[in-house]
């Protein structure tokens, strides 16, 4: 199977039943993405296909074959550059343990980019809207599919509004 | 008094001569205790830049050559044995390499329970898949290696199992017939009677008595347990998730009948422990697997493994009785209860350990009690005992205060000790009031209405609510620390403790820099690995104190051994140890600063490329002495739906006191993770068990709700910052009170908003409509 991640094509064998997490971790090393409950219900294994997030331990590898796949290592474009939002993160103090950090790291990276495009979430008033306004609960709503257990969700959205409200939209 | 008793108080009064003059009355104090440099600032985490590109490697991430991966089989009846098990066709199945069931497991010695020896990690001492005997349901009964963890989870699902079930007690309220006393809770009795506390509550102008119950919980840390191990001959290496290494190492040696140098375990990053990451059966059925197959193993439970066969918090069903007089003052305090235990573990669940020195009521009666239940071994779970405890007592209290019609902090003002009301010490420090004064001022707690329901928005009930946040001080006894200097002016701080998130390597690297005198990048703090010197466990919120002090002990030792190299031509010629202290990279003469000398002048001209010395902390015995706790005031406000009685947490501020505060940044991160997990005790958090066959109902995430981003408002924390005289640093624990307080915080909060009374707990939205 054929991938592109990371911006690096990669050639993967792979058994069929094998989750694009465990593709991920066990067969390419890439052990950003993390392995919290393989349900879907942490959040910790998100990362983006195509640029939009997705929960890996959901996914079958074969599903996504030919497609552009993102993970944590790939935020910040190699070597030890940080992505701002990565930065914002040490900041503001936005993980402990750090075991959701590149899951946290990434839904939040595709959460702005479906904001700027309009999309709206579950506490969005105007569907209609042409922008929307990512206050508090559009942040927490949006952000909500990725669990923290550590509780370090004050300093995360701190570091996400940060970013935000510095670039604009 | 008896001879025994006689012969123990001399050796106590011995012993507390042995602590250190620094932390006593009329010590010289240590004066970085007081000290504005590195000590309390927030300094950002040094292994930030590691997690956020995810490349700080966890325990199921480390490569092996020839790794396997590990299934379980785990039981599905909760007492009996196991009549037949077939593992042919698992067998037989493509890629897998052994299949392990109590017929063919390696002789095991059991697991020594934590607490019972100095280094034992235990969290239950029944023997590990070495017989038929099922004691709860869950219980690993099998374990398969295959090539790939996708062939081992389907092969696991092949072995055919027929048990011999035998009755069980898998409900907590049958189990409460034929209760017992414990041994001991912690050490600590687990009754206590001064005066007559029935007798006083009876004749109390007020009363309240009342029972509140609190379900099991797990903690649920987002990293799966987790371990990645290979032998070489006698040789055993654990790549662990744990918060224990030095005791999972010795405990391991133990029951695989090897020395303890013959096992390391390594840990250097955790995901999260909350009190779960200790010894359980899957390291130990992977590395007897390994044994037999000759094959590397990597175990990943899976989240419904982790449910099934590791404990959490235990079911508690506790009496709180308050009397007072007229102008307050408690006259009778009872707190008695009944947790749910098993036969084979010792986490009594210490939930009377808050009323035992939070008010002087004149008569106060303490007992705890066991309902032995066929379920998997409950254990420490972030502030056990003091989490629950304070639910009971400090919603009590607000009962009280409603029928007295007494502001709930003035309640609690009159009822003040000046000393440990029972065991009759002096507190090392105590500034809970103060606590409570800024707390309220800042929280706005004026501008509540005592009358319940006063206060509605829309559909929206608001209240607000307060409790006591309590948490004793633990320093661990045992472990070394070990500070080697090398030749080019750099500084590495080694012992076995971990990070798991509160900022351990931060802020003992910031503590070391300051103590040598030595910028931070200078300073490397080593950890997380039984290849340095022993280490204290991660637990009771000791970690830190625990190595400050050893650092502490090691620095005294390493100023000894430098002066000695520093020899007679050294400016410093002549000076003993305590007559000199770090500064700007060497020592200098406290009382004349002149007389000064570099590190690295001292190694060069001695030729040498490093010095080394280690030494460990002395007995913390000051937590004989005083009675020495951690306090806060928990602030929180709610908005109820009278519509459906959904509750929302709007506003919470923590207010505490403990100690010195050691780095800014992290330490509000730990009160806020500790209140985080307060709320989900409160309102959404437990572990349901059929009460027929024992078997957990919601193993997974998606059925056990956690708080979320959207449950978490911003969360307030201030803190006093007034030093412990008697702790290391003037600090004590900070990662387990942020979470006491909180679910009667809530639950009063609750009450303020619409006059309804919740016992028991979480506080779920069918309670309330």
């Amino acid at each position: 199977m054929h991938y592109l991640i990371n911006d690096k094509p990669v050639d993967v064998l792979a058994d069929p039943r094998t989750s694009l997490l465990d593709m991920l971790r066990d067969h390419l090393g890439l052990m950003g993405a993390k392995k919290g409950c393989n349900q879907g219900a942490c959040g910790a294994c998100t990362v983006l296909v195509d640029g939009e997030r997705i929960n890996a331990c959901l996914a079958l590898a074969v599903q996504y074959e030919g497609r552009a796949i993102t993970t944590v290592e790939g935020l910040s474009g190699g070597g030890d550059a940080l992505h701002p939002l990565q930065e914002g993160f040490i900041e503001h103090d936005g993980f402990q343990c750090g075991y959701c950090t590149p899951g946290q790291l990434c839904s939040a990276v595709a959460m702005l980019d479906e904001v700027a495009r309009g999309v709206p979430s579950a506490v969005t008033a105007d569907l209609d809207a042409s922008s929307i306004d990512l206050g508090s609960d559009e942040l927490r709503e949006r952000m909500s599919g990725n669990l923290c257990r550590c509780g370090a969700y004050n300093g995360i959205a701190a570091a996400i509004t940060e970013l935000h409200t510095k670039v604009p939209a | 008094m008896t001879s025994i008793q006689e012969a123990a108080q001399t050796l106590l009064k011995t012993a507390i001569g042995m602590v250190p003059a620094r932390w006593l009355p009329g010590g010289t104090p240590d004066p970085l205790m007081h000290k504005h440099g590195l000590i309390g600032a927030p300094v950002s985490r040094l292994d930030g830049p590691l997690k956020v590109q995810g490349r700080a490697r966890f325990a199921a991430e480390v490569p092996m050559e020839g790794l396997t991966y590990a299934a379980l089989l785990h039981s599905s009846i909760a007492r009996g044995r196991i009549a037949a098990i077939d593992t042919s066709a698992a067998e037989a199945a493509p890629g897998v390499v052994f299949v392990m069931t109590h017929r063919n497991a390696p002789r095991l010695s059991p697991p020594v329970l934590m607490n019972s020896k100095p280094k034992a990690a235990g969290t239950s001492n029944l023997p590990v898949m070495q017989d038929a005997e099922i004691h709860w349901n869950g219980q690993p009964i099998a374990v398969l290696l295959a090539d790939t963890q996708e062939q081992a989870d389907h092969a696991v699902s092949l072995i055919r199992v027929r048990y011999e079930s035998a009755t069980a007690i898998t409900d907590f309220e049958a189990s409460k017939g034929t209760t017992r006393v414990p041994r001991d809770i912690l050490g600590e009795p687990p009754s206590v009677e001064k005066g007559d506390a029935e007798g006083a509550l009876k004749q109390a102008a007020f009363q309240v008595d009342a029972t509140y119950r609190t379900p099991f919980q797990n903690h649920n840390a987002i990293e799966l347990h987790a371990a990645t191990l290979a032998w070489d001959g006698d040789n055993l290496t654990i790549h662990d998730a744990t918060q224990m290494v030095t005791h999972v190492g010795w405990t391991m040696a133990q029951i695989f009948g090897i020395r303890e140098d013959q096992v390391r375990i390594m840990s250097p990053y955790v995901g999260g422990g909350f009190g779960g990451k200790s010894l359980w059966d899957h390291q130990i059925v992977a590395a007897a697997a390994s044994r037999v197959s000759g094959r590397p193993v990597r175990m990943v439970l899976s989240r419904e493994g982790v449910f099934r066969s590791v404990g959490g918090r235990t079911t508690t069903e506790q009496r709180v009785a308050l009397g007072a007089r007229s102008d307050g003052k408690l006259t009778a305090l009872i707190h008695t209860g009944t947790a749910a235990m098993t036969t084979h573990n010792d986490c009594p669940e210490q939930f009377t350990f808050p009323a035992r020195h939070l008010y002087s009521a004149d008569d106060i009666r303490i007992a705890q009690r066991i309902a032995d239940m066929n379920i998997v071994a409950n254990t420490f779970m972030r502030a056990p005992g003091e989490s629950i405890g304070t639910f009971a007592l400090e919603c009590a209290m607000d009962e009280l205060a409603e029928a007295m019609n007494i502001d709930p902090i003035e309640l609690r003002r009159r009822n003040e000790p000046a000393k440990d009301p029972t065991s009759g010490n002096e507190f090392s420090s105590r500034n809970l009031m103060e606590a409570y004064t800024r707390g309220a001022e800042r929280f706005g707690w004026d501008k509540r209405s005592a009358t319940p329901g006063a206060r509605q928005e829309g559909e929206w009930h608001i209240g607000m609510g307060v409790a006591t946040a309590t948490y004793p001080y633990y320093r661990m006894p045992g472990g070394s620390v070990r500070i080697r200097l090398t030749a080019d002016g750099r500084a590495i701080v080694s012992t076995a403790v971990h990070e798991m998130g509160m900022g351990t390597a931060t802020v003992q690297a910031q503590h070391a820099a300051e103590r040598l005198g030595l910028p931070m990048d200078q300073v490397l703090f080593e950890y997380g690995d039984t290849a340095l010197p022993d280490g204290s466990m991660a637990g009771g919120s000791s970690q830190t104190v625990s190595v400050a002090a050893g650092i502490i002990a090691a620095h005294d030792a390493l100023k000894t051994a430098l002066l000695k190299l520093a020899g007679n031509d050294s400016p410093l010629a002549g000076l003993k140890a305590d007559a000199v202290e770090a500064r700007d990279g060497g020592l200098a003469c406290r009382k004349d600063p002149s007389k000064q000398e570099s590190y690295v002048s001292i190694l060069r001209r001695a030729g040498r490329e490093e010095i080394s010395a280690e030494a460990s902390a002395a007995p913390p015995l000051e937590a004989q002495k005083f009675s020495m706790h951690s306090y806060g005031a928990q602030f929180c406000e709610v908005r109820v739906s009278a519509i459906t009685g959904e509750v929302r947490v709007s506003r919470f501020l923590g207010s505490f006191d403990c100690g010195r505060i050691l780095n800014a940044k992290t330490a509000a991160s730990q009160f806020r993770g500790g209140i985080i997990m307060g709320l989900g005790l409160a309102l959404m958090e437990e572990t349901q068990r059929d009460p027929r066959s024992g078997r957990i109902m919601n193993p997974s995430l998606a059925e056990y709700h956690v708080p979320v981003h959207m449950d978490v408002p911003e969360i307030d924390v201030i803190w006093t910052d007034i030093p412990d005289p008697h702790s290391p640093l003037g600090a004590r624990g900070i990662g387990e009170i942020g979470i006491t307080g909180v679910g009667a915080a809530v639950a009063n909060a609750v009450y303020n908003a619409t006059g309804k009374r919740v016992r028991s707990l979480p506080i779920t939205l069918d309670k309330l409509l």
